[in-house]
């Protein structure tokens, strides 16, 4: 990838964040530092739609020889746990066969494959994760101008449930429930981007004013701070900069969204709801895709990620002594079937998830297409084969067309080629200047082409 | 290697001329600070945060809102309080909870009490009172004496949203927002003093934070303001004086908490047709249990932190009854003793602690017992590896292994599982008669279940002569003391902290092993001996002098 600004100071970004392996050119200072990422946003798409970027993660991978399609290209052939997204086929792209290579590293199960999927280097703790996933890059990059940078979502209930982190000590937790979630989206500082009337709250303001006696103590704490320490700080600085910028967007009117409409606020489900049962699960994840969408026709966010479930997926039918997770390893092959049928169902059951999820961005409306065709989605879990944790293809899904920019309804075999060629690929078509990416040997400058336009 | 130098040279100037800046504002020398060793900055937990709240405002103040989730490092969520810091999404959430306990200290209910001023005829603005608000409350939720700049500061930015909102109390509310959103509230900021030790407040918020789990009183913050705290009498005389408090026991309740990992109850969800007895009520009562038992047995009588392994008592309620099966008479909990012979003794019985660590539809042996090695003996027992089958070994339908235990048994004959598993299981086994939600069995599908192994070299036949062991095992009460020790300082310990953790060590045995004397000797060793510092890393290194690591 070609970029003047990159030939003119071949910056890297490498010492700012602390051994993250991506290489940038110097925009990525004006980058962070731009308050609306206009200058990102045309770049994308290059209509006056914004394209939006997301992550959906399922748990517990498939298993290959049920989920991976038989033939490449075009009308892919579906195979059994592929089966729930026949209706979004043509929207969905499979990318089967690309890898985790842990360069000898130990595997820990669970965290290993997912930490190389979103950061392009596997980390055997959370301590050792040092790079920021992509989408929190891409967030950077383009998320300014919106009202949320990005928002985080999981259905299981558990804010704990997000691999949207910067590094392992800071992780961007999920909104946790529907109605969490329509609180902090449709709640008191909503503005109906169509509606006529705006008049600019003085509370916001104020409310922006007094901030600045916060971020001016910044000076004097940073001072006596270890590194460590200080690099903590200036994390909380950066969030108290960013509620200010948040803030002062509340005092323009919002341009209008054609599609935007404010939804009803979801009823609180009973206490003591089991969401670990699959059927809960569904319900209440279908219910916060739908919120989610509302939220992108509405500009509130260009950058989001939900987790269908976690990374070890909780997934369980009542009454049976043994869930998904621990089915995955404990289960015995059927003789007859030749597959463990019970982590079969489960994972159909997660694909019926994502079915849903790509369905309910496909059904709003916005321009001449839909919400869907204006963003890029990329779904992935943390393991192919759960069943002995293999990083070997694991499952990745794109959907959405990036404002035009995308191919959907292929299958892309990535034959053990790493997988971060495909967080490459991600960053680039949102616009940013990234030529590589991924550490040591999952570095990558290889976007995956067969999916772009 | 000679720019680092320089830039580092240029950075402790800069950190020098600050320190004597901050010196003249503060008034006191010792809380001014030179660069600190990471780990001096720990974000305030929940349970903290609403406890400044209700000390400061009252109780009657509601804390509303989802807090950046906790991080456990190494067992301790006190370790990674220090590791921490706050999202773009966290602070917008705790802008939002600083909101609405600001709106409800000026509303017309609490402003009378809560704020006790408004404009006068002769401060039509209300600067006076403004000023006398945060000069009040400023401090304590900083921990910290203020100086006037500061105060000034916050006094003027309010004043001016006064004035964009038209309206005192809407401007009082959204200064207090920003001051309940600042560094110095939502973080403890342990500065030491020129000689290395910590700073006076920094050393009050150690010992209140530690025994109280709760910022510093007006006392002690006089204390700290005075020096009294800079000689060991004083601070021994300040430590003992939070020891008698009745407040004692929210401090040893919440290292156990910690330490025992009992807020993962909040969130344990079993199955509901096949443990019918277990809900999110009966998982609280579980957590209240444990923490209950502790505080009587250490805290209001003194004990043996041993004897918590061998002792019938246990606090029960009513609707834990069926869980136990024994019958509970009245509402209240009350202190039960379980008869001599019965197979419920001491904290590894405690049906909370064995739901925890177990599958939400069936136990584990291996999780419970790796969960104990963790815990209650500092072990760290490594992941298992990514590439095993366990399909043998669970499945609960094989006709002739018909329990865990000879289910995991051939699991051992895999060498690679063994060197885990021979730590690990042994202690989870002990623990086979009591089920998923840790109810009383002796059977599992019909075959009696044996719950003998060895454990420290010592054979066992069940849970209870297991318990009997954890008492005389060395480990056991040494690894309180470590844990205990990092609890207090929120961080690992460095070649430099290990003399003082030995000294205590050593020490608890000559007390009795009283859990009492081993806080008051913590808090002590915490506030008293000199700070190692961590020798930098290269990346910290790198963030500091912006050279990246090559």
């Amino acid at each position: 990838m070609t970029n003047p600004m990159l030939s003119r100071r071949g910056f890297m970004l490498r010492g700012l964040v602390g051994g993250t392996a991506a290489t940038v050119g110097i925009p990525i200072l004006d980058m962070f530092l731009n308050g609306n990422g206009t200058a990102y946003a045309a770049t994308v798409g290059g209509g006056a739609l914004p394209v939006r970027f997301g992550t959906w993660f399922w748990g517990c991978g498939m298993i290959p020889n049920r989920w991976e399609p038989k033939t490449v290209g075009a009308n892919y052939d579906l195979p059994p746990q592929l089966e729930p997204i026949k209706a979004v086929q043509k929207h969905v792209s499979v990318l089967s066969g690309f890898d985790v290579n842990l360069d000898g590293k130990g595997n820990l199960p669970h965290l290993s494959g997912n930490t190389a999927v979103r950061t392009g280097a596997a980390a055997d703790s959370w301590e050792a994760i040092q790079a920021p996933s992509f989408d929190v890059l891409i967030a950077d990059a383009v998320g300014n101008g919106s009202f949320f940078r990005a928002l985080n979502l999981s259905a299981d209930g558990n804010p704990r449930t997000s691999y949207s982190y910067r590094n392992g000590s800071s992780m961007n937790a999920a909104s946790p429930s529907p109605t969490d979630f329509y609180r902090q989206l449709f709640g008191l500082d909503f503005h109906d981007p169509n509606s006529a009337e705006f008049k600019p709250d003085p509370r916001y303001i104020a409310r922006r004013s007094v901030l600045s006696v916060v971020a001016e103590q910044r000076k004097a704490l940073v001072a006596s701070a270890g590194a460590a320490d200080r690099a903590r700080l200036d994390e909380y600085f950066t969030s108290v900069r960013e509620l200010e910028s948040k803030l002062a967007l509340q005092l323009q009117k919002p341009p209008p969204a054609e599609a935007c409409v404010r939804p009803a606020e979801p009823a609180a489900l009973p206490a003591g709801t089991d969401l670990t049962d699959t059927p809960t699960r569904l319900g209440q994840h279908k219910l916060m895709s739908g919120l989610l969408a509302m939220a992108l026709a509405c500009n509130q966010t260009r950058i989001f990620n939900m987790a269908f479930s976690a990374a070890a997926s909780d997934l369980r039918q009542t009454g049976e002594t043994t869930g998904y997770h621990q089915s995955t390893h404990e289960e015995l092959v059927d003789r007859s079937l030749g597959y463990q049928p019970t982590v079969d169902k489960f994972t159909t059951q997660s694909m019926v998830a994502w079915a849903d999820f790509v369905e309910a961005l496909a059904s709003v409306r916005e321009g001449d297409g839909t919400l869907l065709d204006n963003c890029l989605v990329f779904a992935h879990s943390e393991v192919s084969y759960a069943r002995n944790h293999d990083l070997a293809g694991i499952p990745v899904m794109i959907a959405g067309r990036a404002g035009g920019k995308v191919k959907n309804g292929v299958h892309v075999r990535g034959a053990g080629e790493p997988i971060s060629r495909i967080g490459l690929t991600m960053q680039q078509v949102m616009g940013m200047p990234v030529e590589s990416w991924g550490k040591d040997v999952m570095r990558t400058t290889k976007p995956v082409s067969e999916i772009l336009v | 290697m000679k720019p680092r130098t320089i830039l580092l040279a240029g950075a402790a100037a800069l950190t020098a001329a600050s320190m004597a800046l901050a010196m003249t504002r503060e008034g006191r020398a010792d809380d001014a600070g030179t660069v600190t060793p990471d780990g001096s900055v720990r974000r305030l937990t929940e349970a903290q945060y609403r406890r400044v709240v209700a000390d400061v405002f009252g109780q009657d103040i509601r804390v509303v809102g989802r807090f950046e989730p906790d991080k456990r490092v190494d067992g301790l969520v006190a370790v990674g309080s220090s590791m921490v810091s706050v999202t773009a999404s966290g602070f917008d959430q705790y802008e939002g909870i600083a909101r609405g306990i600001a709106e409800q200290v000026v509303d017309k209910d609490h402003r009378a009490t809560l704020v006790g001023c408004e404009p006068a005829a002769g401060d039509t603005e209300g600067q006076a009172c403004v000023s006398r608000f945060f000069a009040k409350v400023g401090p304590r939720l900083y921990r910290r004496a203020m100086a006037p700049a500061e105060i000034a500061r916050f006094t003027a930015a309010t004043l001016e949203a006064g004035r964009t909102l038209g309206d005192f109390h809407a401007g009082l509310a959204t200064g207090l927002t920003a001051m309940l959103s600042s560094p110095e509230f939502l973080f403890r900021f342990e500065r030491p003093a020129a000689n290395g030790k910590l700073g006076g407040y920094a050393r009050a918020s150690r010992i209140s934070f530690l025994l109280w789990n709760a910022p510093p009183d007006a006392t002690l913050m006089e204390a700290a303001a005075a020096g009294t705290l800079d000689t060991p009498q004083g601070l021994a005389t300040q430590v003992d004086r939070l020891m008698a408090s009745p407040r004692f026991e929210d401090g040893m309740r919440a290292f156990f908490n910690d330490f025992l990992l009992l807020d993962d109850l909040d969130t344990l969800a079993k199955d509901s047709v096949l443990f019918p007895q277990f809900n999110a009520n009966v998982a609280g009562l579980l957590k209240e249990q444990t923490l209950r038992t502790v505080v009587d047995l250490l805290v209001t009588n003194k004990g043996d932190y041993r004897d918590l392994f061998t002792t019938r008592r246990i606090a029960m309620h009513r609707a834990l009854g069926p869980i136990y099966t024994v019958p509970v008479a009245g509402r209240d909990w009350t202190m039960h003793e379980f008869p001599e012979g019965d197979p419920r003794t001491g904290l590894l019985t405690h049906a909370g602690m064995l739901a925890l660590h177990s599958h939400p539809g069936r136990t584990s042996p291996t999780l419970r017992g790796k969960a104990i090695q963790e815990a209650l003996l500092c072990r760290k027992i490594p992941a298992p590896p990514a590439n095993v089958s366990f399909a043998v070994v669970q499945d609960v339908n094989n006709p002739t292994l018909k329990t865990t235990r000879a289910r995991l048994k051939a699991h051992l004959d895999d060498e690679e599982c063994a060197t885990c598993h021979r730590v690990t299981d042994p202690i989870g086994l002990a623990l086979e008669q009591f089920d998923g939600v840790g109810q009383h069995r002796v059977t599992e599908r019909g075959e009696p279940i044996d719950a003998s192994g060895e454990f420290g070299g010592a054979a066992f036949t069940d849970a209870v002569a297991l318990g009997k062991l954890f008492h005389d095992n060395a480990d056991v009460s040494s690894c309180v003391v470590r844990t205990a020790w990092r609890y207090a300082t929120g961080r690992e310990p460095r070649a430099g902290d290990e003399p003082p953790i030995a000294r205590l060590q050593a020490a608890f045995p000559k007390v009795g092993y009283r859990m009492t004397d081993l806080m008051r000797a913590i808090a002590l060793s915490i506030t008293l001996d000199p700070v190692p510092r961590a020798p930098a890393s290269r990346q910290q290194v790198a963030i500091r002098t912006g050279v990246p690591p090559s």
